[in-house]
């Protein structure tokens, strides 16, 4: 018990917190978009491996962290718009083409870097993004390690939260996109093009997935390997649903997610962790993301057209 | 752009859009091989070669195409009811653990243990798909992402049987399973060739999956659930029963893959025992149009390619990933296809 108080009165803890959290922060945006729009995107986890490979293939070959992120978010772009052509003009199954845009992507990813490193046994290191020194407030006893010691990476994607929310509740903008993912028959009503906005969605959505991506390569692992995403996509498609569908609530998930995901970490140095095998807490983020979904299914609020594709003309 | 259905498709469009498909694939593929500065046509005949150029390759494209047909099955199966399964891998996995653990530590007699395995192994599988599914009909938790989890718990779960309880004493350390003993092995078909009768398995499944959805109720009734469930309803079909049973099949085909790669192939449970076989097996039920009879064909394809470019990957400078780009952009452009054959695209 007195373990459990050391780790969570630990500055490192809720440092580490932030830094689980900011990957899926970012990639739970982009699904939200997509999915407030109207069009479930399972290729998230395959645009996460992609953002990862091409962040970290941009700074290994000698450009910046900045243009790392930016390559990153434009092949997920990329991504997306394959996946947005598919499921929105022509309106195919998106569970489909969201598991092929997975294995599209990460096929990708794995021939690319397989190209770019042949036999490679041990993955070279990029120097990654440093923390960002806020002066002032990151000389703050205690405080300045447990929350002023991330990267601007990771600064970004708080500050990508609030824009979501921003736009998706603040402007014209938003309440189009919403009413694409609840009543597309009246946004087409107004004039507006229910396809546009909802490739539009996906395509930006999926930009933020692949930064998500970059970040673990970028700002968390500093190197590419295969598997490191390891199912956080599919983790984020359940915060999505936790946060119903709200970018703050999704925010206060994954905050909640990474918490658990930090402290099971720690646990396992603990004395539990000499009883308990190591898989059993590695278990934890999974079956959490099971129990949130299970916990949220009677009150889910999910967009009432996600998943219906829109053909104009039809009733 | 709209679409509008085609009263009649003509055979030029059914025909020559799935060929254009498989040509925009091919055309990729060149343009990969390209890429990693190999001549494509070269590449092309050495995956060729590598998947059926030898009596040995073509052997072990069968047996790398047996646990991708029950894979594909399982998928197909629960696909047709719009049961989204992608937690196959935990499925094989769930059968591969029973098949061991009843060969290795009950000791039953020769005739008896292979089918009481199988038997146990498809329970292991449904049971795992149960808990989804009844989540789905009981509390409308969606299933893609509960049986994507059950994945990667499954993985961590044999992860620690191998390295804990069930780890082999005489294993030198390595994580794997004690060897089945011999009675509990699946046979060879013919003596002296390396195929064992897991294939044989996998077709009287494909048959059997067959006769359940063209001559049963119950292969009626998923169908209706599949397209429209409200209907289904009010038609008076137990939607949930249909589910379930639906994912009792399913699992137990999925299971069917690690029972058969483990007693007829590996001997033992390791946890690189599937290289993903749950997620391909969805490629191979989408390339047949979810058919359990075109699974068969779709799965020796994947199989042939998979092991064609393992091959070629040896001889070429091409990394072995080219396959699954390949696939994945075969099952986009079918999908694409597929669709134009029944709609055309028409401006406004």
């Amino acid at each position: 018990m007195s373990e459990l108080v050391d780790i969570l009165i630990s500055a490192s803890f809720w440092a580490a917190v932030l830094r689980i959290a900011a990957p899926l922060i970012f990639a739970t945006m982009g699904e939200l978009i997509c999915e407030r729009a109207g069009v479930l995107n399972l290729g998230i986890e395959g645009i996460m491996v992609f953002g990862a490979f091409a962040g970290w293939v941009t700074v290994y070959a000698g450009g910046g962290l900045w243009a790392g992120v930016a390559v990153a978010m434009l092949a997920g772009m990329g991504f997306g718009a394959v996946h947005a052509l598919l499921t929105v003009p022509f309106g195919l199954s998106q569970h489909v083409v969201g598991l092929g845009i997975t294995m599209l992507a990460t096929a990708s990813a794995y021939y690319a870097y397989r190209l770019a490193l042949p036999e490679v046994t041990n993955p070279p290191r990029i120097e990654p993004f440093q923390p960002l020194h806020i002066p002032g407030l990151s000389d703050l006893p205690w405080l300045g390690e447990a929350l002023f010691s991330q990267t601007a990476l990771s600064w970004a994607g708080f500050a990508c939260v609030a824009l979501t929310a921003l736009v998706l509740y603040r402007t014209p903008l938003g309440l189009a996109l919403r009413a694409a993912g609840e009543n597309p028959q009246a946004v087409e009503a107004q004039g507006l093009s229910v396809a546009a906005l909802r490739m539009g969605a996906v395509i930006v959505g999926s930009g933020l997935m692949a930064v998500g991506g970059a970040f673990l390569t970028m700002s968390a692992f500093s190197s590419f390997f295969f598997e490191m995403v390891n199912g956080r996509g599919w983790i984020c498609i359940a915060l999505v649903v936790f946060g119903a569908w709200k970018p703050g609530k999704a925010l206060l998930g994954a905050l909640l997610f990474a918490g658990f995901d930090a402290l099971q970490v720690r646990l396992q140095q603990t004395g539990l962790g000499q009883i308990v095998p190591y898989q059993v807490f590695l278990m934890i983020p999974y079956l959490l993301s099971i129990l949130a979904l299970i916990l949220m299914s009677r009150r889910a609020q999910v967009p009432a057209a996600l998943m219906t594709p829109f053909n104009r003309g039809e009733r | 752009m709209r679409l509008e259905p085609i009263a009649a498709p003509s055979h030029a469009r059914t025909l020559g859009l799935p060929a254009l498909a498989i040509a925009a694939t091919v055309l990729v593929a060149a343009l990969l091989a390209a890429l990693a500065g190999a001549n494509p046509l070269q590449t092309f005949g050495l995956i060729v070669k590598g998947a059926v150029g030898s009596k040995f390759a073509t052997l072990e494209t069968l047996n790398r195409a047996t646990p991708l047909i029950f894979t594909g099955l399982a998928v197909a199966v629960a696909f047709r009811a719009k049961l989204w399964n992608i937690g196959a891998e935990a499925q094989l996995y769930a059968g591969a653990l029973v098949t061991v653990l009843i060969g290795t530590q009950m000791g039953l007699p020769g005739p008896l243990a292979l089918p009481i395995m199988a038997l146990a192994a498809v329970l292991a599988g449904a049971l795992t798909l149960l808990g989804p599914v009844l989540l789905k009909t009981r509390l409308g938790v969606d299933e893609v992402v509960t049986t994507l989890l059950l994945n990667f718990i499954m993985a961590l779960f044999i992860s620690y049987l191998l390295e804990g309880p069930l780890k082999d004493p005489m294993g030198m350390g390595w994580p794997k399973s004690p060897a089945l003993p011999r009675d509990a092995r699946l046979p060879r078909i013919v003596e002296g060739l390396r195929l064992h009768w897991g294939f044989a398995l996998a077709l009287i499944c494909a048959a059997g999956v067959w006769l359940i959805q063209t001559r049963t109720t119950l292969g009626y009734e998923i169908r209706a659930v599949g397209q429209n469930p409200q209907a289904a309803r009010f038609a008076g079909i137990p939607v949930g029963r249909v589910l379930v049973k639906t994912a009792l099949i399913s699992g137990g085909l999925a299971a069917l893959a690690g029972f058969s790669e483990v007693a007829g192939l590996k001997g033992n449970l390791t946890s690189d025992l599937s290289p993903g076989f749950g997620y391909t097996g969805i490629i191979v039920a989408m390339l047949a149009l979810l058919h359990p009879l075109g699974v068969v064909v779709s799965a020796l394809f994947v199989a042939g390619i998979f092991v064609g470019a393992d091959s070629m990957s040896r001889a070429a400078e091409v990394p072995t990933y080219i396959a699954d780009i390949l696939l994945a952009a075969a099952l986009l452009f079918m999908v694409l296809a597929i669709l134009l054959t029944r709609f055309r695209v028409v401006r406004g």
